[in-house]
């Protein structure tokens, strides 16, 4: 585990959760959240959890970023926070 | 003090986890759009993941993967001794495989319910439905 590398990933995804709760719109969050997960996904590699991350890249980060589209093209993009 | 602020630094990284909690929960709390509330919750649910996972995690270790395990010796495994220091903990990265596969589940049926809710009110802001609960 390279802590360099550790702190620099773990501050990419507060930011992008960070963007995520922030943006006013909500296909931008969508894809926020995708790369949030794609950079937890990161994260768990480093730590050596392989099955862990693979399993993250394909459920979490590839299929709640296709439910999280699919759900706001179903209803609708503007959010007022 | 310095040993407490060495300590503070040494664990920075459950300090950030706590710090990704608290913006799932505050998400959660305070956020007003329905699909705001669900990507807080899977902030929330991938923070305390994080936190496990990173319990099995210690330095100067490789993944768990035994290494020569089949080396075409026939049956030589109890010549080679197996060091438990030498691998990371497998446990935790086990249980947290279940809790990504119930936190996909957990958000399909949260947007089902949005979109649900979506086509009786048409809108996703919390306060505009409760409002509209409110007239009938």
């Amino acid at each position: 585990m390279i802590w360099q590398l550790d702190l620099a990933i773990l501050t990419l995804v507060v930011i992008a959760a960070i963007g995520a709760i922030t943006i006013k719109d909500l296909l931008g969050a969508a894809i926020l959240f995708g790369s949030y997960s794609f950079m937890m996904c990161l994260l768990w590699s480093i730590m050596g959890a392989v099955d862990v991350a693979f399993t993250e890249a394909s459920v979490g980060a590839g299929v709640s970023t296709v439910f999280f589209v699919a759900a706001v093209f179903r209803t609708s993009r503007r959010t007022k926070d | 003090m310095s040993d407490l602020v060495s300590t503070i630094i040494a664990n920075y990284n459950y300090w950030i986890y706590i710090t990704l909690m608290m913006i799932g929960l505050y998400a959660m709390i305070a956020k007003n759009n329905l699909v705001k509330k669900i990507v807080g919750m899977n902030i929330f649910q991938t923070a305390i993941i994080l936190f496990y996972v990173s319990i099995g995690a210690k330095r100067g270790a490789t993944i768990p993967i035994l290494e020569h395990a089949h080396n075409g010796h026939g049956h030589g495994a109890a010549s080679h001794m197996v060091h438990a220091v030498d691998y990371i903990n497998p446990l935790p990265h086990v249980l947290m495989l279940t809790a990504i596969v119930v936190a996909v589940a957990t958000l399909g049926v949260a947007l089902a319910l949005a979109i649900r809710v979506y086509n009786r009110y048409n809108t996703l802001e919390e306060d505009e439905i409760l409002a509209q609960i409110r007239e009938k």
